[in-house]
């Protein structure tokens, strides 16, 4: 009961508290400090909800169930360790000058409004105020992007505020829809745009009227997974922010942006008693994936490459949640952790090699394993898991997803097979040099704090090797939600 | 059902439908941003207007408190806001280029033709009044687009961003009575804080590459220059 208030009310502190002290010495500290108690109330809430079951809190405002409390945590887990990284990478940032104190403030302030975004999206009940929370992590995310206010960065936020405002609001006219529908069911009220409410009488909503609601949805919230053709504004507002702002984008946002849908679907799918939702998720899925293998070839800056990667993969986890079965939903499930974790581990290092290179492109960066072998190892061990190689979790939920497509779709197959391939050889091409290539004449050492990525590539390995009984109870009671079975 | 069968709250609500897309037409023809902002506030005025009346109507009270948080965000703060920035930036005497404004505006046309078409099944079995209110919704949603896409100049796109806003609203309103209390605040917040940001960016944009005119952010490509 308090957990899920402390998660809410600490990231709301925080962001009080570092608006007036983010230019101090200790304001690192006390963005990872809010963090790690955000997260130990995360764990509070889910040991709490595995033990006594789905909740609603608040008068109902609040509805934790299996499915969110794994992403709450995931969430927490993410903003954690990326705010360890923050702190000293800000830190060399502002020595060096791209960034003034009053900017670093932003920077806190806003870390932590967009983790109170992220937390509302996922443990709210009610549909408008997760759209209301989704716009909230737009507009704390979007001055971050043109936190070092080159004309390339001022460019990227500027796109990636009207694609995602213009996006973004499809899904509030989805759910005008789907109030509209429930209020011709239950009546004038405010119970009618509650989660739990339109779940139970699902049955009896109008079925036209869902249809066309899913469909905004779908685009309003597909903007912000980065889905094919509404994917322009990613690329750009990853590689112009500063990194731990990619890291929490990529490992948090788009996760967020797709349990959104998930939620929808699963109305959807009650409704229609047809397959419409997954179908449409499935060709938006598929298209992302592979578009985003295909561009992987073209990039030259290091974190374009990545955040092709990101919408590669958000493509497959959407296909997968389409497919619906649940197999794929419970790969889709895996899929959502080991991304998350891996690519922000790879975010995390990236910027740390950039530091190093003191570019972000890729044919400057050269020979990182012999300047600094931590960093050389991490992107070298980080792409390898990313790009699906055994045994990392990756590849063991990407062999999940391929299995269950082989159940119900055996003709897709050979896409997601030549996807995957795609994607391998595109990271790979890049990354090769970048590694082990010759190092440039008087290329130094940097201070780096590469435990949080090792943390996240060791769990990642551990994830392929077996996954954690509770993890696995997590994942199966969250799969039985969302596609009414278990995986047998 | 011809128009005469409806009653007067239904008639009310069908003229200000009508007043609110033609007022987006107007928006679409509109080549000065301090005019085109003007335009901008009196749709805030028109959509305040239209949920007062449904407000009295059906005797909801929380929709009072919605029509005056519309008249105020969007008929006063913003529209001012934007002139203001306007002015600032020097802008009051320049004229966005629109190519092919005919063409744009049949383009229009058919965006209501459409947006009728789609609303179709979803009100089958409801309201005239509810048909009209939920196309032509859409359509100024989907003319706010149109828009945006003709437009060249910053302050334009963000007219076309808030008049999305707009047609939602109208949607919220006129379909289901508002949205409840706790949603309809945080989208105002939301619009508010967008408004806010926006102003920031044109400070950014103009610093950096000296105009409003988004042709020229065109440094961010896949292919190398």
């Amino acid at each position: 009961m308090i957990a899920v208030f402390l998660i809410l009310l600490i990231p709301l502190i925080g962001m009080i508290v570092l608006a007036w002290y983010g230019d101090s010495e200790k304001a690192g500290t006390i963005n990872i400090r809010c963090n790690a108690l955000a997260l130990a109330a995360a764990v509070w809430l889910a040991i709490d909800i595995l033990w006594n079951g789905p909740q609603l809190f608040a008068g109902k405002m609040l509805y934790i169930d299996s499915f969110n409390v794994y992403l709450v945590a995931l969430t927490a887990f993410v903003g954690l360790t990326t705010s360890i990284f923050s702190g000293p990478y800000m830190q060399h940032e502002k020595e060096i000058g791209r960034l003034t104190g009053k900017r670093l403030r932003l920077y806190y302030a806003m870390y932590q409004g967009f983790m109170l975004a992220m937390y509302l999206v996922l443990t709210t009940n009610n549909m408008g105020v997760m759209w209301v929370s989704m716009e909230g992590a737009t507009l704390a995310t979007v001055l971050l992007v043109s936190l070092y206010r080159t004309p390339e960065s001022v460019e990227a936020a500027w796109k990636y505020f009207i694609l995602c405002g213009v996006g973004i609001a499809q899904a509030l006219f989805g759910t005008v829809l789907l109030y509209f529908a429930a209020e011709q069911k239950l009546g004038v009220g405010g119970d009618a745009l509650l989660w739990t409410v339109l779940h139970d009488n699902a049955s009896g909503l109008d079925p036209a009227i869902l249809s066309l609601a899913f469909v905004f949805l779908l685009v309003g919230y597909g903007t912000k997974i980065g889905l094919v053709p509404l994917h322009n504004w990613l690329p750009d507002a990853h590689s112009e922010g500063p990194t731990p702002m990619s890291a929490i984008l990529s490992g948090l946002l788009l996760n967020d942006a797709l349990y959104a849908v998930v939620r929808c679907k699963m109305l959807v799918d009650g409704s229609l008693g047809t397959h419409l939702a997954g179908h449409l998720m499935m060709g938006f899925g598929l298209l992302s994936f592979l578009v985003a293998a295909l561009l992987l070839h073209r990039q030259t800056d290091i974190k374009r490459l990545f955040s092709y990667s990101s919408i590669e993969h958000m493509g497959l986890m959407t296909f997968a949640f389409g497919v619906g079965s649940p197999w794929a939903t419970f790969a889709a499930l895996f899929h959502m952790t080991t991304h998350s974790l891996t690519k922000s581990a790879i975010f995390v290092t990236v910027g740390h090699a950039a530091q190093l290179a003191g570019t972000q492109r890729m044919e400057k960066i050269r020979g990182l394993i012999f300047t600094q072998p931590n960093i050389g190892w991490g992107l070298m061990i980080g792409t390898v898991a990313i790009a699906g190689f055994p045994p990392f979790g990756v590849f063991a939920s990407e062999f999940l997803v391929l299995v269950a497509t082989m159940h119900d779709y055996p003709w897709l197959t050979p896409l997601l097979l030549i996807g995957i391939g795609l994607a391998f050889a595109g990271l790979f091409r890049h990354m090769q040099s970048m590694v082990y290539g010759e190092a440039p004449e008087g290329q130094a050492a940097i201070k780096a704090n590469l435990w949080p990525v090792f943390l996240h590539l060791a769990l990642v390995l551990w994830l392929g090797l077996s996954i954690p009984g509770f993890l696995g109870n997590w994942f199966n009671q969250a799969t039985l939600l969302i596609s009414g079975g278990l995986p047998q | 059902m011809s128009i005469t069968d409806l009653n007067l709250y239904q008639q009310a609500i069908l003229l200000l439908a009508g007043l609110i897309a033609l007022t987006s037409f107007m928006m679409l023809s509109q080549s000065r941003l301090d005019r085109l902002v003007r335009v901008f506030a009196l749709q805030g005025c028109l959509l305040a207007a239209a949920t007062a009346i449904a407000a009295g109507v059906l005797d909801y009270s929380h929709l009072y408190i919605s029509a005056a948080l519309t008249l105020l965000l969007k008929g006063i703060v913003i529209p001012l806001l934007l002139h203001r920035m306007i002015h600032k930036l020097g802008l009051h005497r320049v004229m966005d280029t629109i190519d092919h404004p005919a063409r744009v505006m049949m383009g229009g046309a058919a965006l209501v033709v459409f947006s009728y078409y789609v609303s179709l099944p979803v009100v089958a079995h409801s309201q005239l009044v509810t048909l009209n209110a939920i196309a032509v919704s859409l359509a100024v949603v989907l003319l706010g687009m149109l828009l945006m896409i003709t437009r060249r100049q910053a302050v334009a796109h963000v007219v076309g961003f808030m008049s999305i806003e707009n047609g939602l609203f109208f949607a919220a309103v006129v379909s289901t009575y508002g949205m409840p209390m706790v949603v309809e605040l945080g989208i105002a917040f939301d619009v508010l804080v967008a408004a806010v940001v926006f102003g920031v960016f044109f400070f950014q944009i103009s610093a950096s590459i000296d105009t409003l005119n988004v042709d020229q952010m065109s440094k961010l490509n896949e292919v190398e220059k």
